[in-house]
């Protein structure tokens, strides 16, 4: 039965790994997401499911045995926080070109290098750029709530497997750290079953060896694995937008904020409507792929755009390439770990529209 | 129905404790719940804080900037917090160490001597049940008994013996807080 529980958000994400029925979890402890491993180490995920949990001697380390551990077909996740995101670069890009499915977890603190240890979301173009080597992408999930740590742990999982892709959840410190009530899922069990058209699980006298690698000699060869991975990446941009709008229909200015900034703007769209304002609040929830068709068809009825990031402003370039310079798109955002206030947030909405 | 409670202090007075029996305390009464610290190297001293959130709405923001209730444990957070007390709010602070006090006319202020009474009754550790008593009596938006619940579920288990003793602290918090007369 569903269970109503009070959880951190970074606690969420380890109890949701252990009842979609993951297989593996490798990672490296890191403020503000340490509460991942430390809660599958406490839960003692192995004795409940038979999931192993490993504290690997590095990121680069944990990403690697993800990379091999998930080629298995099996159900494998990892996190970490910017810095350690940093180090797994590496194995990403070669994950992604290999086409393994595993779940990838960036609780978002501030940067550059070591930074901060207050919640940030400066993460984004690693994210949703490719932050590795290569024309790749990865599916990336922003949370907004201690549930959807919860839920976007099967949901990623699905998406990974469904699309033989890395699924990369960008949260940060706030979401991570916060507490909230969330309905727990049921227990899945651990698959029995592994997919043979790729997985290598031991090869049966029947069928053909199963290569998973990145690597192709032939250039030829490789100009035509990266077009069947843009051919997929399309395949993702036209079925697997997610989006929330909130007071979007009859709003002349919109909040575009995801994560912990999605939440501080619903106050301060609350806050503004309380005045008389017409403002609408419009979250991606998927940032790849990025809903460019719902924000363009905003843009023709709203008069300017305020993208809120806690961040010098990334996502506004994707706001900007989705919207053909059919709408003013602002910017504002505290960044380097301090959280922008909900009536710091109107401020800067009330500016523009009285700049407008 | 929205509370929006700070309570801040030092590291280690037991603030984002007190903070998670009170959301644990609301959801026992449906209530949505947030609770949001500020983490960090707060656990190795200086000032810790956290914001919790009940309501009988969606709870938007867990970050804000102004508050029903401020629960204020030491002289840095009353500097810090009191002005940030919506008009016709709450103060409720410990007055152990405190040289420069508060001054607002437009809040309603409470004082608990939770420092010298905890030291009184040699339960130093309960410090911050008193405090929590002297909250629930203020404003009794949670039952007792949920917090007793609250407390059962927050505390590991093997400190499931000392649940008399803070509630006792808890209903001592509630007897001695008084009102600060302007």
């Amino acid at each position: 039965m569903a269970e109503l529980k009070l959880m951190k958000g970074n606690e969420a994400i380890a109890e949701a790994a252990i009842r979609a029925g993951a297989d593996g979890y490798f990672g490296y402890p890191i403020t503000p997401q340490s509460e991942i491993l430390e809660y599958l180490m406490v839960e003692d995920a192995f004795k409940r499911t038979g999931m192993v949990v490993l504290q690997a001697e590095s990121e680069i380390a944990a990403i690697n045995m993800v990379f091999g551990a998930a080629s298995t077909g099996k159900k494998i996740l990892t996190s970490s926080s910017s810095p350690g995101v940093s180090l797994m670069q590496e194995g990403i890009s070669y994950i992604a070109g290999a086409e393994v499915p595993c779940l990838i977890v960036n609780v978002v603190r501030g940067g550059p290098g070591l930074g901060s240890i207050q919640p940030s979301q400066a993460d984004y173009f690693q994210s949703v750029k490719g932050g590795g080597h290569g024309d790749y992408r990865l599916i990336v999930l922003a949370p907004a709530s201690v549930q959807e740590m919860c839920d976007f742990v099967p949901l990623g999982f699905d998406l990974a497997f469904k699309y033989r892709i890395p699924v990369l959840m960008l949260s940060d410190g706030l979401i991570g750290q916060m507490m909230e009530k969330v309905i727990m899922f049921d227990q899945i069990p651990r698959a029995t079953q592994f997919d043979q058209s790729w997985s290598l699980t031991g090869k049966p006298a029947n069928r053909q060896r199963n290569t998973v690698t990145s690597l192709d000699m032939d250039p030829y060869g490789m100009e035509n694995h990266n077009r069947n991975l843009q051919a997929k990446y399309t395949k993702i941009e036209e079925n697997e937008v997610r989006f929330e709008a909130i007071f979007c229909d009859d709003a002349e200015f919109i909040f575009v904020a995801y994560g912990a900034s999605a939440r501080i703007c619903q106050k301060s769209t609350q806050l503004a409507r309380d005045k008389g304002l017409k403002v609408g609040l419009f979250r991606p929830i998927t940032l790849f792929p990025f809903p460019k068709k719902e924000l363009l068809a905003l843009a023709g009825k709203t008069k300017a755009f305020l993208s809120v990031e806690m961040s010098a402003g990334q996502m506004i370039e994707d706001i900007q390439i989705a919207t053909k310079g059919k709408v003013n798109v602002e910017h504002f955002g505290r960044y380097g770990g301090v959280i922008h206030s909900p009536t710091e947030v109107l401020e800067a909405m009330e500016n523009l529209i009285k700049n407008s | 129905m929205t509370e929006e409670i700070i309570i801040a202090g030092f590291g280690g007075q037991g603030v984002l404790l007190m903070g998670k029996i009170l959301a644990y305390s609301g959801m026992m009464q449906d209530m949505e719940v947030s609770w949001m610290p500020s983490y960090g190297p707060e656990m190795r001293g200086g000032t810790a804080n956290v914001t919790v959130i009940f309501s009988t709405e969606r709870i938007n923001s867990p970050i804000l900037n102004e508050f029903d209730t401020a629960i204020v444990l030491n002289q840095q957070s009353l500097d810090k917090f009191e002005s940030l007390i919506k008009p016709g709010g709450i103060l409720l602070y410990d007055n152990s160490g405190i040289t420069r006090f508060p001054s607002r006319q437009d809040i309603d202020i409470y004082c608990v001597e939770a420092s010298e009474e905890a030291a009184r009754m040699s339960m130093a550790i309960s410090f911050n049940m008193i405090v929590l008593g002297a909250y629930l009596k203020i404003s009794p938006f949670v039952k007792l008994d949920n917090v007793i619940k609250g407390l059962t579920k927050s505390l590991p288990s093997r400190h499931h013996h000392t649940i008399p003793m803070n509630r006792d602290a808890i209903v001592r918090g509630m007897e001695i807080v008084k009102k600060d007369i302007k």
